[in-house]
């Protein structure tokens, strides 16, 4: 299914953009993430939380058409 | 004659500006998101503020950390910003702390306060002031920036989530990178602090609704303010709990 996704952050530096469509092929929020990381390595390691309709979400959560995503990392700088 | 037009509003009135009064709110962090936090806080008659922060100002610093001037390049952050919030209200009573909150002191220090802002700048901290919040049972405010970016919560607010719920395990320190780093423009702390002494003084005040169970993000370049949803993570709770034990008890080692 075809998603928008927000990223934040140091996600959207490593994305290239703060606001993408995205091709999901799983249905879950684990699935989502094994699919940006394969085709963003540099997600690879880093630490990030999903939100699905502006809920953080835990990885088991499933993902509907139309769903908004946002991936959010945490920020250490004060 | 000082507060007469906060106690203005009826949200805050005579009882509000008393309860202001016999606040006591420890501030870790006196850089970008603290000095914001602490002037407004002082300003508005919060009683007893504490400051935490082992460093000491650099030039770097002052594009952002408007507390402090060209003189006091090399003086302890904490001893200035003391001494100008003093200037700016008397009647406050300001505790310094010119050290880092480690595992060693984070204890002694955080139980004498009702309140904690977390204006810190790196993961060890921001997870040692949630565990030991959760331990001592002290809701805490929390704002981290990145480049254009913040975050504001508020955690383990009246059985709320923790810092632990929404970001479960640290990242290694030279995975995110800090201000020093990254670089950051000025106003973003300044906003991100300010809002951190909004959601001390609504908490202090029982007014309007706390930012717990929620993450508020903004991003200053298209100016998009947005608010999650976090539920509470038993399991992370726990796990919080044990590392603020493994505090205790390495302290009292």
């Amino acid at each position: 299914m075809k998603l928008t996704i927000n990223y934040f952050g140091m996600i959207a530096e490593a994305v290239g953009s703060s606001k993408a469509d995205f091709e999901l092929h799983g249905k879950t929020v684990s699935d989502l993430k094994n699919e940006l990381e394969n085709t963003f390595p540099d997600l690879l390691g880093m630490s990030y939380q999903i939100a699905v309709n502006q809920k953080l979400v835990s990885s088991e959560t499933e993902i509907m058409e139309q769903d908004e995503i946002a991936v959010l990392p945490p920020f250490a700088g004060g | 004659m000082r507060y007469d037009k906060q106690i203005a509003l009826p949200e805050v009135g005579e009882t509000g500006q008393q309860k202001l009064a016999e606040a006591k709110i420890l501030v870790v962090g006196a850089g970008g998101l603290g000095c914001p936090a602490l002037q407004y806080l002082a300003a508005a008659g919060v009683g007893n503020i504490g400051i935490v922060d082992g460093d000491v100002v650099n030039e770097t610093n002052l594009h952002r950390q408007v507390l402090y001037t060209n003189s006091d390049v090399g003086k302890p952050k904490v001893e200035v910003a003391a001494e100008r919030l003093k200037q700016l209200n008397p009647e406050v009573e300001i505790h310094t702390f010119s050290e880092f909150l480690t595992a060693g002191n984070a204890m002694d220090i955080v139980s004498n306060y009702d309140l904690i802002v977390d204006a810190t700048d790196n993961f060890a901290a921001r997870y040692r002031i949630n565990d030991v919040c959760l331990k001592l049972d002290k809701p805490f405010v929390y704002g981290a920036i990145h480049r254009f970016e913040g975050q504001v919560s508020v955690f383990n607010y009246k059985g709320g989530p923790t810092y632990r719920c929404l970001f479960p395990d640290k990242p290694a320190e030279n995975q995110i990178p800090n201000c020093n780093e990254t670089g950051v423009l000025g106003v973003l702390p300044g906003i991100i602090g300010t809002y951190q002494a909004t959601e001390v003084l609504k908490i202090i005040l029982g007014i309007g609704e706390v930012l717990s169970g929620k993450l508020m993000t903004l991003n200053l370049l298209t100016n998009s303010t947005r608010t999650f949803e976090v539920s509470r993570n038993d399991e992370q709770v726990q796990k919080a709990k044990e590392k603020g034990l493994a505090a205790r008890e390495k302290h009292t080692l």
